[in-house]
């Protein structure tokens, strides 16, 4: 921690207790506690001088449970990607703990996490720059087979071939290159991949973004089949909120490296509690003109502030339309608001600020 | 409507000659935009949508691109201008923002003497006028402190604030057309939202048309006056706002609102997706171009329909040969909204 930043003033929940919190109880296959990653800001010709920090992700809990999807949406710079790969353990965490079934993810040597990788699988966002376009589809599908001890090249050639079919690809393209393939196709292969091994736990980090809106349909029902099928339990990451509604079960929010909400998907929606999630809500437009018209829409003033020096307090404080001066002073805890969901908020919405808005979010699935 | 359109397309057409045959990126594309209305363009990659607009500016014409059909701007044909003609038009009575603000701008600028340089370009006026315009107009689109900012380099702007220096730079000369291809597609959606609203209250005040370019039909539902729905070079549906939201007629349009994921409407377990990808541009399939994704394709589809009035609105144009009371049936799936195919079927 840098030495200007103090310590909160409440202390935040842990994992443990959020998930307590949340009905329908089931067992947690991850838990992240407390988990904070500092990113040097580094000076200097000869010798690095650290000059400051960037807190990408700043003491952040939450569990996930099995067969469940936990969607994590965000404005860029907000850090849920460096969650979803700290969580990983792609990216060292400067502190906190990752749990996978129990077991401890964090210090870790490589060696001792590679069997864990195995169950923990990633998919990207970009489906041209995470193939390497001089393998074959075989290959890229294949490699993690024989990294994890399928030795036989028929026992691998007829497990590309399943994987292939069943992300609705033709099994005969098992010897193409990527670039004989489409963006939405690409994100098939990048899907087996992942599936290959026969993970429990998928982090997809955007992997829709960059897809066109038909396409994107057939990739969440993709995924939603293999959810099904395989008894997955999803990490979602994605800036579009609509996505993230549709396929999550809960829903956490971030702003400047913290969750500032966190609960069921309908309540976060239907029922924000949290201004910041509330002018996400209203700043989608909405594929209906009448309903567009007919809502008000908060509009945020100015910018994201620059991540290497966050405000005080509160970070939201600088654009929130319902800021008062405690919440420069006093950073807001998360605080339980009944049924596992979690806001961060000094001034936490109620029935009639939703209304007088006009949050158009149906809040029953 | 009063007088002539401000811009009118008929017939374009235009093809790209590669080693790998020729690419027919826009397939004869016709319209016609009022003063001060907003004609929204929707369709995915390779539709053709962003080649036909960048073709009004002529920044299609390469050595291997084969162009013909009318482009009337103004009572001014631009097809026929030459390539000084043509400057003259461009980020002056027609301006154009892309979706990428960061490499639109040039990095070793200042952004206040990017913009100096399009004034300058378009009006005799002298620098310190010219600068004085420039922070004028910076300060129009809403970036604080536009004096000192005008002094920084797009590297130091946020990615909304360069597209809203972008925007000041289309303003520059009071443009009566702005064309916006995806200007909103690279930000995040509270800073999309003050974007929208900027690119509205500018249109209110100087009365200008807008073309807004665009995958995104939540932001068509937000702006657009009229709608053109693009799909592998052909415009298969043109109506209002409304009417392609509320009446859509070609099962493409039902493919796009069902695939939609929307946070106005209860969640469905399943999304009416459209099947198969779009057909390459170099050999795409006889008739309807849409013909071997859709559903409710028959025989008479190998025949290409026309774009024209087939439901009972007048000006409301679709290309499919299904019998319009028939297609009332068809696009509606289980949940009661619009889609192209019933995904609990």
């Amino acid at each position: 921690m840098s030495p200007r930043r103090q310590a909160p003033d409440v202390a935040t929940p842990s994992a443990a207790e959020i998930d307590a919190s949340t009905p329908g109880g089931g067992d947690a296959l991850l838990e992240v506690d407390h988990l904070v990653k500092h990113f040097p800001i580094k000076s200097g010709i000869l010798i690095d001088r650290e000059v400051g920090r960037v807190p990408a992700v700043d003491d952040v809990s939450f569990t996930v449970r099995r067969g469940e999807t936990l969607g994590l949406v965000g404005e860029s710079g907000c850090g849920k990607s460096t969650l979803s790969r700290t969580i990983m353990q792609l990216i060292k965490p400067t502190s906190g703990s990752v749990r996978f079934d129990g077991r401890e993810l964090v210090g870790l040597s490589a060696r001792r996490m590679r069997p864990v990788r195995r169950e923990l699988q990633m998919i990207f966002q970009d489906p041209y720059a995470s193939l390497n376009p001089r393998r074959r589809i075989a290959q890229i599908i294949g490699d993690p087979l024989a990294l994890h001890g399928v030795r036989s090249g028929a026992e691998r050639q007829r497990k590309v071939q399943e994987l292939l079919e069943r992300v609705g690809l033709s099994p005969e393209h098992y010897n193409r290159f990527p670039h004989e393939f489409s963006g939405g196709q690409r994100q098939r292969i990048g899907i087996a991949r992942a599936l290959a091994l026969e993970p429990r736990l998928i982090v997809a980090d955007e992997p829709v973004s960059a897809l066109d809106v038909s396409i994107q349909a057939q990739i969440i029902n993709l995924l939603d089949g293999l959810q099904d099928d395989f008894g997955l339990t999803y990490i979602f990451v994605a800036h579009d909120l609509g996505v993230v509604r549709h396929v999550s079960d809960r829903i956490a929010v971030m702003y400047m490296g913290k969750i500032v909400e966190i609960g069921p998907a309908d309540a976060v929606y239907g029922n924000p509690i949290h201004p910041y999630t509330l002018s996400l809500l209203s700043a989608v437009p909405i594929p209906d003109p009448r309903q567009n018209r007919a809502r008000e829409q908060i509009v945020l003033e100015g910018d994201v502030p620059s991540p290497a020096d966050p405000p005080a307090a509160c970070r939201f404080h600088t654009r929130c339309p319902y800021a008062t001066e405690i919440c420069a002073e006093v950073e807001p805890p998360l605080v339980d608001h009944g049924g596992g969901h979690w806001a961060a908020c000094h001034h936490p919405l109620d029935r009639e600020h939703r209304e007088a808005v006009a949050a158009v979010v149906p809040s029953a699935s | 409507m009063s007088g002539k359109p401000l811009l009118q397309m008929e017939d374009l057409r235009v093809q790209f000659h590669t080693d790998d045959g020729v690419v027919k990126a826009v397939d004869g594309i016709s319209f016609a935009l009022e003063r001060g209305r907003t004609l929204g363009v929707v369709g995915e990659s390779g539709s053709g949508k962003s080649v036909a607009n960048m073709t009004i500016l002529g920044l299609t014409r390469a050595s291997n691109a084969e162009i013909s059909g009318r482009i009337i701007f103004d009572g001014l044909d631009l097809m026929t201008l030459d390539p000084e003609g043509l400057q003259a038009v461009r980020g002056n009575q027609i301006s154009m923002i892309f979706q990428d603000p960061l490499s639109s701008l040039h990095p070793f600028y200042k952004v206040g003497r990017q913009l100096v340089e399009a004034i300058e370009v378009h009006q005799e006026i002298d620098r310190k006028q010219a600068s004085r315009r420039a922070v004028e107009l910076l300060g129009l689109v809403g970036i604080p402190d536009a004096e000192r900012r005008a002094g920084e380099y797009p590297h130091e702007f946020s990615g909304g604030m360069r597209q809203r220096a972008m925007i000041a730079m289309a303003l520059a000369n009071d443009p009566k057309l702005l064309i916006a291809d995806e200007p909103t597609t690279a930000l995040d959606v509270t800073t999309q939202a003050q974007i929208l609203r900027l690119i509205e209250r500018l249109q209110a005040e100087f009365q200008m048309a807008v073309i807004m370019i665009t995958h995104d039909l939540g932001v068509i539902a937000d702006v657009a006056d009229d709608v053109m729905v693009m799909y592998a070079g052909r415009v298969v549906e043109a109506g209002t706002r409304d009417e392609i939201f509320y009446d859509p007629q070609h099962p493409y349009t039902w493919g796009l609102l069902g695939s939609l994921t929307r946070i106005d409407r209860p969640r469905t377990s399943r999304l009416a997706q459209i099947s198969g990808q779009p057909p390459s541009l170099i050999s795409p399939p006889e008739g309807c171009h849409f013909r071997p994704r859709c559903p409710h394709s028959f025989d008479r589809c190998s025949q290409t329909p026309a774009l024209e009035q087939r439901s009972i609105t007048p000006g409301h144009l679709d290309r499919c040969w299904l019998e319009p009371p028939r297609k009332q049936t068809l696009r509606v799936v289980s949940t009661g909204d619009i889609g192209l195919e019933d995904p609990a079927a």
